[in-house]
């Protein structure tokens, strides 16, 4: 594409490429890769991921040498690096605000996928792998929130465990072997932190998946179409290092912003108190990043159906790239699919709000209206609307409307 | 293969290789899976934690009305010595109107004494005590309201409070689990 091979006089590297090519392959990947010239701000999301999981491994490895996985220590070794340990409070607070903020990136890298169609031919694997990503985030944000040990921590192991209970005949079982005992206690938090030690590593692995099956199939882009000559890329370093910078700057900025002026905004106040078995919480919610799933677990009012349809609600964005009829990927020339796209971030808002407030009055109706969009956007909105809609024309390449000196 | 030069039928007949293609990968098979199990066990509750399964309780300091919370494997049990109100209104039931049908009487050795795992069906919250629509336990996570024999009547909760295994020791004492 932009031609450049690695090419070195270096002997040292040369000797090095001859027996490892690791340095032509990182040259490769960061550096000439052919990136279309015409990405937006959307597609800075996913290098900023990268970094919040770096930062979260590293600030987790230094809380991890300070931190005690037993009942009896864990709430006071958390407060032990919140007052004795130099520096503790901040590593603590990078840690649990990272978490947060990575999530948040998480989710507009992919709605930036919904938007763009990002997850089409040939970028289905990607799309899936990402997807994998994202489940195995909640898996170790989960386990990570259990750790302090305080009341919402022990209550939210205690709801999302048995969730399994829903599971015909063997419920009960697996139950028990989640726990280790008859009850959420030491066994389980021991190897909770265990495994939550072990998934970022698994993560870490997933993410040199998605990035080899991306530099397959390439960089999307916002208008959809697939590059055609070279004259539609650049090579990703220096203007795709430069612009991701600024991003990351940006980021570091909000990230700063609440670890030093609002470090518990967006945690909960009653995970101060330490773990009692003995007494619920009046009002228990997971972390905001669950709301929704939440909502969609309370709308139906069965057990088993709830448990069905909170997973069904992840699941079905595995489907997405086949529910999608549409030939066109980019909702820029999708003027009905577009509307409901924004609709479907709307609905996804009322869920984490209405997953936010205890299901009494309006809250109920509005709910389970809110859960119903959701599935009715991917099995019905999204097929039909692909079949009926009639895009706005496409510009023949990448560089077509700029040379034309349109305005997109 | 010399049978099948002999043979031509004898290509698709199965071989004494495909036997052994089958036997070995059976066997290996099996032997992985026997390895796997004690790396699954192994999560399961160790035996420390199975020998604390029984625990003693004395009632006589609880008064009509009241309720006590005990410990048993980790869990609150609740033991509530019910007012005659509460008996007559958990056996005045009609049964049709349950949705986990079960007669009071087979929910207390003594009528006075109700004897219950403290935890939510739905998913493991603690009901809150002499409270919700059916004057017996409500819990705040999901909205399930139980009655004065501590079974479900409305909510997300899909069974009754499970009424733990307990005897009579004497008058006085019971023995959990
Ligand atoms: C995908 C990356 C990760 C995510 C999403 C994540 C998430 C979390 C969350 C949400 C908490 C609770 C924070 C709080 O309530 O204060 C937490 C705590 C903790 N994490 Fe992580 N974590 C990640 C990586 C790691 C790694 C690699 C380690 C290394 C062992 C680690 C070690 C810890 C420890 C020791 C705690 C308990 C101390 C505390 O509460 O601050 N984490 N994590
Ligand atoms: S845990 Fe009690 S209603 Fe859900």
């Amino acid at each position: 594409m932009s031609g450049s091979t690695f090419e070195t006089d270096n002997k040292l590297v040369n000797w090095f490429e001859k027996r490892l090519p690791i340095i032509s392959l990182m040259h490769g990947a960061v550096v000439v890769y052919p990136t279309p010239k015409n990405l937006s701000w959307w597609w800075t999301f996913g290098s900023l991921a990268g970094v919040a999981l770096v930062i979260m491994m590293a600030t987790g490895i230094i809380l991890a040498m300070h931190y005690t996985p037993h009942v009896d220590y864990a709430f006071l070794s958390v407060e032990h690096i919140m007052r004795d340990v130099n520096y503790g409070w901040l590593i603590r607070y990078v840690h649990s605000n990272t978490g947060s903020l990575f999530f948040m990136v998480v989710y507009i890298h992919i709605f930036r996928g919904l938007y763009y169609g990002s997850y089409k031919d040939p970028r289905e694997l990607l799309w899936i792998i990402g997807l994998l990503i994202y489940v195995l985030m909640m898996a170790t944000g989960f386990l990570g929130y259990v750790l302090p040990w305080g009341q919402m921590s022990f209550w939210a192991v205690t709801v999302i465990t048995n969730l399994f209970s829903a599971v015909p005949i063997v419920g009960d079982a697996i139950v028990s072997w989640l726990w280790g005992g008859y009850a959420v206690g030491n066994p389980t938090l021991n190897r909770f932190f265990s495994l939550h030690y072990l998934l970022p590593f698994v993560i870490f692995a997933a993410v040199i998946l998605h990035l080899w099956a991306l530099h397959t199939s390439k960089s999307s882009n916002p208008l959809g179409v697939e590059v055609k000559t070279p004259q539609d890329t650049i090579p990703f370093h220096p203007y795709f290092t430069a612009k991701d910078l600024v991003g990351l700057a940006v980021f570091l900025i909000v990230l700063f912003f609440f670890v030093f002026f609002a470090p518990n905004y967006m945690g909960h106040p009653d995970n101060y108190i330490t773990a009692n078995p003995m007494v619920t919480p009046a009002h228990i919610v997971p972390e905001w990043y669950y709301l929704p799933f939440y909502a969609i677990l309370r709308a139906i009012p069965d057990k088993l159906g709830g448990v069905i349809a909170m997973f069904g609600a992840i699941v079905i964005l595995f489907l997405v790239p086949w529910l999608d009829t549409s030939k066109v990927r980019s909702s820029r020339f999708r003027p009905i699919y577009k509307q409901f796209f924004w609709i479907l971030v709307l609905d996804c808002f009322v869920l984490g709000w209405v997953g936010a407030n205890a299901p009494e009055g309006h809250f109920i109706l509005i709910g389970r209206l809110a859960t119903a969009y959701y599935f009715l956007h991917f099995l019905v909105i999204l097929p039909i609307v692909g079949m009926i809609e009639k895009p706005l024309p496409l510009p023949e390449s990448i560089s077509q409307p700029v040379l034309k000196g349109e305005q997109e | 293969m010399a049978s099948n030069t002999l043979d031509p039928e004898a290509v698709e007949q199965p071989e004494r290789r495909d036997f052994l293609y089958i036997a070995t990968g059976t066997l290996g098979a099996v032997g992985a899976a026997m390895a796997v199990w004690p790396l699954i066990d192994q999560m399961n509750p160790s035996k420390d934690v199975l020998a604390l399964s029984s625990t003693e309780v004395d009632l006589s300091p609880i008064e009509e009305g009241q309720s006590v919370t005990v410990v048993w494997r980790g869990k609150p049990v609740f033991i509530r010595r019910r007012t005659q109100a509460e008996i007559d209104e958990a056996r005045d039931v009609n049964m049709a109107d349950l949705p986990d049908p079960e007669e009071d009487a087979a929910r207390a050795v003594k009528p006075e004494w109700l004897v219950l795992v403290g935890i939510c069906t739905h998913l493991g919250c603690i009901p809150l005590g002499e409270s919700g629509d059916f004057g017996g336990w409500f819990c705040p996570c999901h909205g399930s309201h139980y009655d004065t024999s501590g079974r479900i009547r409305i909510g997300p909760a899909p069974d009754n409070l499970v009424v733990p295994d307990y005897a009579f020791l004497d008058d006085t004492n019971i023995r959990i689990g």
